[in-house]
């Protein structure tokens, strides 16, 4: 299975996350440059973290513009996997991938720590290999990462079982504890902590793997 | 038509105007006169320091390069190299906090990855006023938060990992904080850029940000002391693109890659002057550039502007002729500016046009390597403490313990190292809060681990002993995590070198440090003096910092932290000994007596280097199952942080020693280290071999800390209490 992680200016955990799908994943991962107009022979796609575009506007704002969204979309429209980590998710949201909005931290204060989470959901290519309730452990890293939505959306997401992962110890004000969702179609998912960076021992927690392995096996099974 | 007015105002004295006249054969222009009066600035030039920066050692069989360069290379085995150094942005900080600490940031970046290294690492040593003073405790707050967030946004944006540093407060710092930023890259041997132009007939290239007028004269600015008009200074410090720079990173890392590019270097103080002069000095050419060529941010601006404007993102590149395509295609991609402004020439002149007309004709080595050079008057150090001690007589040992544990210096820095991200680039091993940050080189099975040291009450009371101090405090901490450290680079904080009791301190602490790094083999590769740190003739603490690097296996580290009950504790260097003299400058001093006295703690330097290595055999033979060092607060303190882990893993310690309670608990005597383990045997067959004491000191206990001295129970607390207080001072105060 092969994973396209894409490249914006600015994007900056790229190569972790390309570190942790070809290392500690041991499948093979290439670069997508943000004008790409396909994302080639890639059977998944990450959208990384980092700040497309220096983020000045809004987080994604402008990345959702560059050519490979174009391609992004009609990938995810096939029914292709794609995860948006952090600001892959800010761009997955501005880009209608996904709804909501991810605004200011509470407390404006941009926060780099480890955060339990809680996996609401395992009916999904990006769960399926947890277990239902599984307590996982990454970082986040973001200062505009409270999810927000109105009252509606958060209703459907919470009635059509798409909220993946919640916050056991809310950290920004999210509504709903909300970390993590899924597209309605489940193929796409967003989540603002970084299960790239949980990917080994030496990092603190390999809870990361969970998520990569749930795609592999999804992908597998559509596949065999 | 240069004045005495025009020559003072460019902080140049007459002397130094009629060296210029006598290197140039005539009347410097106008533009000339800027561009010698930054190039010879303090901040450029070194004049009062350079004499005495020669006492430091900078060589050693894994140095690749020392001081002159970018930064300083050590080669770390494997084929691979680390770039490192520590830079000052002290006065920009203070005039404008947030830009200010993000250019120091971005400045140290630009040095590590002109040189072709990405850069893996960034910590910040920073010196504040008190927070709760109520006179200046509003400003000193504005600064600190001001400081941190600009540090965060630089780092976060570019993708740098912030792995740690230090926070100190002191009254001193209060109308002149200090933001020493260091940043440390990792390359592959073969691959190292020099900042020097060859090849005449070979390309100049200018890319990144546009010029404009911000920054100009920021070196000048940086050689001065403050006033109380310096706040008209706020457009003298530049604004920070961390996106732009993170696009130059990449760029110019894929640049390299061409194997078109000859030399290249960072724009930073004194911008494009700077950068063209040092090439072309280095490499013993001319460089000749036309302004017209220049992209620019603003219209208008005149060759003066051009020549000084300290812009940031920006770096000056010399491509090999015919090939300039292949360079300028990649800047292309990235969406970056690159435009071929002048060329390499053979006569060695720095040789701008404006409009046709030449407006400079320098030699590159009058502006480079012809500065002047004083040896400043230097007499006694300044102090202004007592030798004599206070009468002090403690009356509750555990709420001075308690009050320790939360006071400005010693309490928990979460809250600031949680606004940086820490771990982007998935390469850190051991995260803020240990006694060394740890990095991991992913290519090659190395970790790098760093520490930052400088005690700026140490070198008030003494700073020949206080540099000393602060190299094996940092070696310690090295060692602690197992590292071996290999080498330094040092950021010289000091007031006005014209001062003769000024620049004795400058002059001491240098040679301390010289003395301290030549011994722990060390050598100092690269850095930074910052002079004139004074606001309204009031001097900062002569502040040397000092950072370490050393290397060790890539590996789990071991923690700081007691990790279960009912294992040995064994204090390794032994209780170490301490008099009134000698108690003066530590931290109880300070939090509990409110008090500056005496010297610092004294150092044997023989017996710290033993302790050292003793540790790191244990570390490397997996026998201390937790190890801290020593330091701020002595040995309470130590004991109180190691019992702060998220099991709240205490201990209880028994001693038998004539020190008198004070002293036994919170002097902060070197060459220290409390461990914990399961096998104290192999801990003392390991101190033995290295001849130094392996004390038993008790056992670890569930959720207390507590001090015992011949039977006399000393402290007895609950940690939880101790670690709530610890935890949350830094943000209570910042609440004013």
């Amino acid at each position: 299975m092969k994973f396209g992680v894409v490249v914006f200016p600015g994007s900056n955990c790229d190569h972790d996350a390309w570190y942790a799908v070809s290392r500690s994943l041991g499948q093979p991962a290439e670069f997508l440059w943000h004008d790409a107009a396909s994302v080639g022979d890639c059977d998944a796609v990450i959208l990384p973290g980092g700040f497309a575009y220096g983020d000045y506007l809004r987080c994604g704002a402008i990345a959702k513009f560059s050519p490979v969204m174009r391609a992004v979309k009609e990938f995810a429209a096939s029914g292709g996997l794609v995860l948006g980590i952090c600001n892959g998710f800010q761009i997955l949201v501005e880009s209608g991938l996904l709804p909501g909005a991810l605004i200011r931290n509470r407390g404006l204060k941009f926060i780099c720590r480890p955060v339990r989470l809680r996996t609401e959901t395992t009916n999904s290519p990006f769960t399926s290999a947890a277990s239902p309730g599984q307590i996982l452990t990454f970082s986040i890293a973001h200062g505009e990462g409270c999810y927000f939505a109105d009252e509606r959306t958060l209703d459907q997401l919470e009635a059509e079982d798409r909220v993946v992962f919640r916050y056991l110890d809310n950290p920004n004000g999210s509504l709903g504890d909300i970390a993590g969702i899924l597209s309605e179609g489940r193929n796409v998912m967003g989540l603002m902590p970084h299960p790239e960076r949980a990917c080994e021992p030496l990092m603190g927690s390999s809870d990361g793997l969970v998520v990569f392995q749930s795609m592999v096996a999804a992908f597998a099974a559509c596949h065999t | 038509m240069i004045t005495p007015e025009l020559i003072a105002s460019h902080q140049l004295s007459q002397e130094e105007y009629d060296k210029i006249v006598a290197l140039l054969g005539r009347e410097p222009t106008y533009t000339e006169l800027g561009i010698f009066s930054v190039m010879w600035s303090e901040h450029c030039s070194y004049k009062s320091s350079r004499l005495h920066l020669k006492k430091l050692p900078t060589r050693s069989k894994l140095v690749v390069q020392g001081p002159g360069e970018n930064a300083g290379i050590i080669d770390i085995g494997g084929g691979y190299a680390i770039a490192f150094k520590i830079e000052s942005h002290n006065h920009p900080s203070f005039i404008e906090p947030f830009q200010g600490a993000a250019t120091g940031v971005g400045g140290i970046l630009r040095d590590i990855f002109t040189m072709g290294a990405r850069p893996i690492a960034v910590m910040d040593s920073l010196r504040f006023g008190p927070l709760d003073d109520p006179l200046t405790g509003p400003r000193n707050r504005r600064i600190l938060e001001g400081v941190v967030s600009g540090i965060a946004h630089y780092g976060n944006c570019f993708g740098v990992p912030t792995v740690g540093g230090e926070c100190i407060f002191e009254p001193s710092y209060s109308g002149n904080p200090l933001v020493n930023v260091f940043a440390l890259g990792v390359f592959k041997k073969d691959e190292i850029f020099y900042a020097r132009a060859s090849g005449v007939g070979n390309p100049v290239i200018y890319v990144g940000a546009k010029t404009g007028r911000d920054g100009i004269h920021g070196a000048s600015m940086a050689s001065a002391e403050f006033s109380e008009e310096s706040s008209q200074k706020r457009p003298n410090v530049q604004v920070g693109d961390p996106f732009m720079e993170k696009l130059l990173l990449e760029a110019c890392l894929e640049a390299m890659q061409t194997g078109a590019i000859v030399g290249i270097q960072d724009m930073g103080a004194a911008g494009l002057t700077c950068s063209t002069c040092e090439m072309g000095s280095r490499g013993g050419v001319g460089i000749e550039i036309d302004l017209q060529l220049v992209p620019q941010r603003a219209t208008g601006m005149t060759p003066y502007e051009i020549m000084l404007s300290e812009s940031q993102e920006r770096m000056l590149l010399v491509a090999e002729k015919g090939r300039e395509g292949e360079v300028l295609a990649v800047y292309k991609k990235w969406g970056l500016d690159a435009v071929i402004i002048g060329e390499v020439t053979g006569d060695g002149m720095l040789r701008v046009r404006d409009h046709g007309t030449v407006v400079v004709e320098i030699p590159n080595r009058a502006l480079a390597d012809e500065a002047p050079l004083y040896d400043r008057p230097h007499s006694k150090p300044r102090r202004d403490a007592p030798m004599e001690a206070p009468q002090f007589r403690s009356r509750d040992l555990g709420g001075d313990l308690t009050a320790l544990v939360a006071s400005p210096d010693l309490c928990s820095k979460r809250w600031i190292w949680e606004q940086y991200d820490h771990v982007v680039r998935t390469n850190t091993i051991q995260i803020p809060g240990g006694d060394a940050a740890i990095v991991r080189v992913k290519e090659t099975g190395t970790s790098v681990a760093m520490a930052l040291d400088g005690n700026g009450r140490y070198a008030h009371l003494s700073p020949r002993e206080a540099a000393r101090l602060a190299v094996a405090e940092c070696c310690r901490n090295l060692s602690v995590v197992g590292a071996l450290p290999v080498a330094a680079t040092n950021c010289l904080n000091f007031g006005n070198p014209e001062r003769p009791e000024i620049m004795a301190q400058l002059v001491e602490a240098i040679e301390g440090m010289g003395e301290a790094c030549r011994f722990f083999e060390t050598p100092i590769t690269g850095g930074n003096v910052s002079l004139y740190n004074e606001t309204l003739g009031d001097p900062i603490f002569p502040t040397p910092v000092l950072g370490v690097v050393g290397l060790m296996p890539t590996g789990a580290p071991v923690p700081i932290h007691f990790q279960k009950p009912g294992q040995a504790v064994i204090l390794l260097g032994g209780l170490g000994a301490c008099d009134d003299t000698r108690f003066g400058g530590t931290e109880y001093a300070k939090v509990v007596l409110g008090s500056l006295w005496g010297l610092p703690p004294a150092l044997d330097m023989d017996y710290e280097k033993r302790v050292q290595a003793a540790v790191r055999q244990m570390v490397a033979e997996g026998v201390a199952i937790s190890a801290h060092d020593l330091s701020d607060g002595g040995l309470a303190v130590a004991l109180a942080e190691a019992a702060f882990g998220p099991a709240e893993v205490g201990a209880q310690l028994e001693f038998s020693s004539d020190l008198r309670p004070e002293f036994l608990l919170f002097h902060e005597g070197p060459s220290r280290i409390l461990l914990s383990t399961e096998r104290p045997d192999e801990v003392r067959r390991i101190a033995a071999e290295h001849q130094v004491e392996a004390l038993s000191a008790g056992e670890t206990v569930a959720g207390r800390v507590a001090v015992r001295n011949r039977g006399e129970s000393l402290i007895d607390l609950e940690v939880r209490p101790l670690r709530v207080g610890w935890a949350g001072a830094l943000e209570a105060s910042l609440r004013g």
